[in-house]
């Protein structure tokens, strides 16, 4: 099966959940910007949660299918429409051969990913199927999609929702899908501003008692220049009294850095493997998916946690998504 | 138990162990021991390790580590525990890699005005950065890119204040107290000396990096006739 690409959409790429074990040698581990809608498209049409989804952005793509397919979407709502009709988020859809997907701009969110049964069948490099772009490698030859492109998907295994794919054969429609669906972030609902919790780093002390208030007490908004290697934030900046040294070292999805500007920079999926600027501290893992969702203008606020509290929030994400994982593992079957 | 070794956070899923204040080829030397031994320790929940100047980095999954206490605490104690090992004796130092550079003109567009701006004739500029042995302290800024530490502090200079949009691959340059070589064209904003023809990074080598932190790098000018024959020569061949 193939997926032609009709419409790039805005930045469209593949991505899996990151290019690990060579950031040693520089390279940056890229991968979804959103893991949480990542994981759970691709558990909805059965593959393995690190299969290469298509990352959408602000506005979508459309494509043709060339066979009968399994996919699902869930992120932000791109206003999805398959055939016209309109294609529901976080469930499996079973779509008809010939079939066209469409997705606009988006409302609410500004990413999605639309997972397909079997993955994507591109060839890993250096172990990953993300797309690193400044190095124009991994993913589909290390490029955003452009109209035109077909892109092949791996082997389906054509026995899973036997009910849908019933039906699918039954009837004349060519979309069937269930009418359950699995959980959406409901934090995107509200106008804001959005607490992003943060562990406190390195060189938090070293930042005068003033402007660590500002930090936590301030609305910042995400910056019009924000994208994949890092969101900036606009507001009140924050100036040590003197310089702080730092020596070069690594850096992690999540560091909150400032640069002599004050400016304070928030690193994200395709962020270089280090830096030298100092550091406020990190945004708790657990809030990670939702900062991957806001879009320049948003605003922002940030909360500290402690350490031990932001692994805790980590391990209970992990387990509301083993009981996800267990609940679509039955319907597979129905 | 190690002196000198901090090991703090770097958020939830990291942290980093420092092993000193300042950069020394001792403290690179020690760095590179260090992830060399995490590495091979395959401790439970470990992702990766990130060598740099004077700290390691250990990038690690918190779920596959809980426990009785926070996942931090436990791999904290894991690596106090398997760094505070006596070091074995004789583990072999980094390897050292000749790279030849064609300093100069086309090849080096900066390397007039920095020896203008330093009071050095060019040959004896090319003779203070081609003298000593450099240490690589890191990768970073983009794949295969060395932040060699040892340069002759009469070649320290701050980064241009405007950067190239386009640097050549192969660009051999200094940003600070630093040396660094551009794998890739990209943008940059270090002072070009020079090129080398060699290929400091390729996805499909294993490794694909040319250099890795605690390599001892030598620097050996060439003339244009051999930077032109030996462009794109895989080191590794």
């Amino acid at each position: 099966m193939a997926l032609k690409v009709l419409r790039a959409g805005i930045l469209s790429t593949l991505q899996d959940l990151g290019r690990w074990g060579c950031q040693r040698f520089g390279v940056p581990v890229s991968g979804v910007m959103d893991e949480v809608s990542h994981r759970l498209a691709n558990l909805l049409v059965g593959n393995d949660e690190n299969e290469a989804t298509v990352e959408m952005t602000l506005v979508g793509p459309g494509f043709a299918l060339t066979r009968d397919a399994l996919i699902a979407v869930c992120g932000a709502d791109f206003g999805s429409r398959v055939n016209g009709e309109r294609l529901p988020r976080a469930r499996p859809v079973l779509v008809r051969a010939g079939s066209t997907l469409d997705f606009g701009p988006c409302r609410r969110g500004c990413r999605a990913y639309l997972a397909v049964a079997g993955g994507f069948a591109v060839a890993p490099v250096l172990g990953s199927r993300s797309t690193y772009l400044r190095g124009a490698f991994g993913g589909w030859h290390g490029r955003a999609l452009k109209r035109g492109d077909l892109l092949p998907t791996g082997e389906a295994d054509a026995t899973l929702y036997p009910d849908l794919q019933r039906k699918l054969g039954e009837r004349r429609a060519s979309v069937v899908y269930p009418a359950w669906s699995v959980a959406e972030r409901v934090e995107l609902l509200a106008p804001g501003p959005y607490l992003i919790r943060f562990v406190p780093g390195r060189h938090w002390d070293a930042f005068p008692s003033q402007a660590r208030s500002r930090f936590v007490g301030s609305d910042y908004r995400i910056g019009s220049n924000s994208d994949r290697q890092g969101y900036r934030l606009s507001g009140p900046l924050l100036l040590p009294e003197t310089p702080i040294e730092v020596i070069s070292g690594g850096v992690t999805f999540g560091t909150i850095q400032v640069p002599p500007d004050g400016e304070p920079i928030v690193l994200m999926a395709n962020r270089q493997t280090t830096g030298g600027y100092p550091r406020l501290g990190e945004v708790a893992g657990v809030d990670l998916p939702l900062l991957a969702q806001l879009p320049p203008g948003a605003p922002v606020r940030f909360q500290p946690v402690e350490l031990a509290t932001a692994q805790a929030l980590l391990n209970e994400r992990e387990r509301d998504l083993a009981r996800t994982r267990e609940g679509i593992a039955v319907q597979l079957r129905r | 138990m190690s002196d000198c070794l901090d090991i703090l956070p770097l958020g939830d899923r990291a942290l980093v162990i420092e092993v000193a204040q300042t950069v020394s080829e001792a403290a690179i030397d020690r760095v590179r021991g260090f992830a060399e031994r995490v590495m091979r320790a395959r401790l439970p929940g470990v992702r990766e390790v990130v060598p740099a100047f004077c700290s390691l980095t250990v990038h690690y999954d918190p779920v596959a580590l809980r426990g009785a206490g926070p996942p931090f605490d436990t791999l904290r104690a894991r690596l106090m525990t398997l760094l505070s090992e006596r070091n074995e004796a004789g583990r072999p130092p980094g390897k050292t890699v000749e790279i030849p550079v064609c300093y100069g003109g086309d090849y080096g567009e900066d390397l007039g005005e920095l020896a203008l701006a330093h009071e050095l004739a060019p040959a004896r500029l090319i003779e203070l950065h081609t003298a000593p042995t450099y240490f690589v302290g890191m990768l970073g800024f983009a794949p295969g890119f060395p932040y060699l530490a040892g340069l002759d502090e009469r070649l320290i200079t701050p980064r241009r204040a405007t950067p190239r949009s386009r640097v050549p691959a192969g660009s051999v340059a200094i940003g600070g107290e630093h040396t660094g070589i551009y794998p890739l064209e990209s943008p940059g904003g270090w002072h070009l000396l020079g090129r080398t023809p060699l290929t400091l990074f390729r996805v499909q080598r294993d490794p694909p990096s040319l250099l890795q932190a605690g390599d001892r790098v030598r620097l050996v000018p060439i003339a244009p006739e051999e930077f032109e024959r030996r462009l794109g020569e895989d080191a590794g061949a």
